[in-house]
């Protein structure tokens, strides 16, 4: 009972800071500072239209790196909690689980309006995902976004599909070889250019053309593809545990 | 609109991320099944970054990619403010990274428990 008066309490008053904070805004009638320099200087200096963009990958690209690991880590993180463990030392209780889960799992296959819309939309789902990302200085989207679609692919072939085999090698792969690029790409920015993930490592293109923005377009590409299967490893994980740590 | 007079968009989006923090918050703190807790969380977490893209609103602003109908030129004057937005857009991804991680550890503790009640864990509690 007292738990529950303190959170009360505890919610009243933090409803009672919002409701101060909601009365004394008022909305911007013109940008910041620093986002007034982003606009003005943005196209300019990295030939980016879409400066979110031009923040994300570049202005703020330490930042996206360290996202880009903090999902790495979060990957790893599922994947070691949600690994199978087979030692025969193992609690009894979880055995007994195991094989309830198992039986549980045992469900009707998807119907087949399912698995045939899932073979004919997959491909476009896919090749969707990586034209978010290949655009993502032009338009709205980029790699995360781009990455996210590609993972939603992988989560309608699962439900469709829950038998299918999704190579761990191969996500392992491409996972690694993306985000080793990423930092390469970072480096040669502080050889080639002004700093670390500098994009003006190759020329800037015409402004406004699918190969311009510089080394932006290359960045986008591997950042997509890594969050695309770093997210797709994570639903293959959720799905099923017992196939090994590769 | 005039029903609501002179409220201003941002208005809006502020006080339902706000709003939505609340409720997150409540169901952190009051809700016993993981899932609920973890629902909690992504309720939180939304409502932060509608918080976020709201201060970074300007007044009839579009969003900040310049093309034909947004041209290099008069683009400060009317766009909104790329930065929140950049920073939502890690906060999102984050966000997802750490639901993921929560839900691997509800799916460890329904294994070895067979509940996702949090009173049934008491052994390490305080």
């Amino acid at each position: 009972m007292i738990k529950r008066i303190v959170i009360l309490l505890v919610l009243l008053m933090l409803a009672f800071i919002f409701v101060n904070l909601a009365a004394s805004y008022s909305e911007q009638t013109s940008l910041s500072a620093l986002g007034h320099y982003y606009v003005e200087q943005g196209p300019s200096e990295l030939g980016a239209a879409n400066l979110v963009t031009a923040v994300v990958v570049t202005y703020r690209g330490l930042d996206t790196l360290g996202e880009v690991t903090v999902l790495f880590i979060s990957a790893a993180g599922v994947g070691l909690l949600l690994r199978r463990t087979r030692r025969k030392d193992d609690h009894e209780d979880l055995e007994q689980g195991d094989r309830a889960e198992e039986t549980a799992i045992a469900r009707k296959p998807a119907s087949e309006i399912v698995e045939t819309a899932t073979e004919l939309l997959l491909p476009m789902v896919i090749l969707f995902g990586i034209y978010v990302f290949l655009n993502g200085h032009l338009s709205p989207g980029g790699g995360f976004q781009g990455g996210a679609i590609i993972a939603s692919g992988t989560m309608f072939l699962l439900l469709a599909l829950p038998e299918s085999h999704i190579s761990r090698l191969m996500i392992a792969i491409t996972e690694s070889l993306s985000g080793f690029s990423y930092v390469v790409i970072g480096v040669l920015g502080v050889i080639l250019a002004g700093g670390f993930l500098d994009n003006r490592i190759i020329g800037l293109g015409t402004y406004g053309h699918l190969f311009s923005a510089g080394a932006i377009p290359l960045i986008y590409v591997f950042v997509g593809l890594k969050v695309g299967f770093e997210l797709s490893a994570v639903l293959d994980r959720f799905r099923k545990e017992d196939s090994g740590p590769l | 609109m005039s029903f609501f007079g002179d409220l201003q968009i941002s208005m809006i989006v502020l006080c339902s991320g706000l709003g939505l923090v609340l409720i997150g918050l409540w169901g952190i703190l009051t809700q016993r099944n993981l899932i609920r807790m973890i629902i909690g969380f992504s309720l939180l977490d939304t409502g932060i970054h509608m918080v976020m893209v709201s201060i970074g609103y300007v007044t009839g602003g579009t969003a900040p990619i310049i093309n034909d109908d947004v041209p290099m030129a008069t683009a400060v004057s009317r766009v909104v403010d790329p930065v929140p937005s950049a920073l939502v857009l890690t906060a999102i991804v984050i966000g997802l990274g750490v639901t993921a991680v929560m839900l691997s550890f509800a799916v460890r503790i329904f294994r070895a428990r067979r509940t996702l009640m949090i009173d049934e864990c008491t052994e390490s509690k305080w």
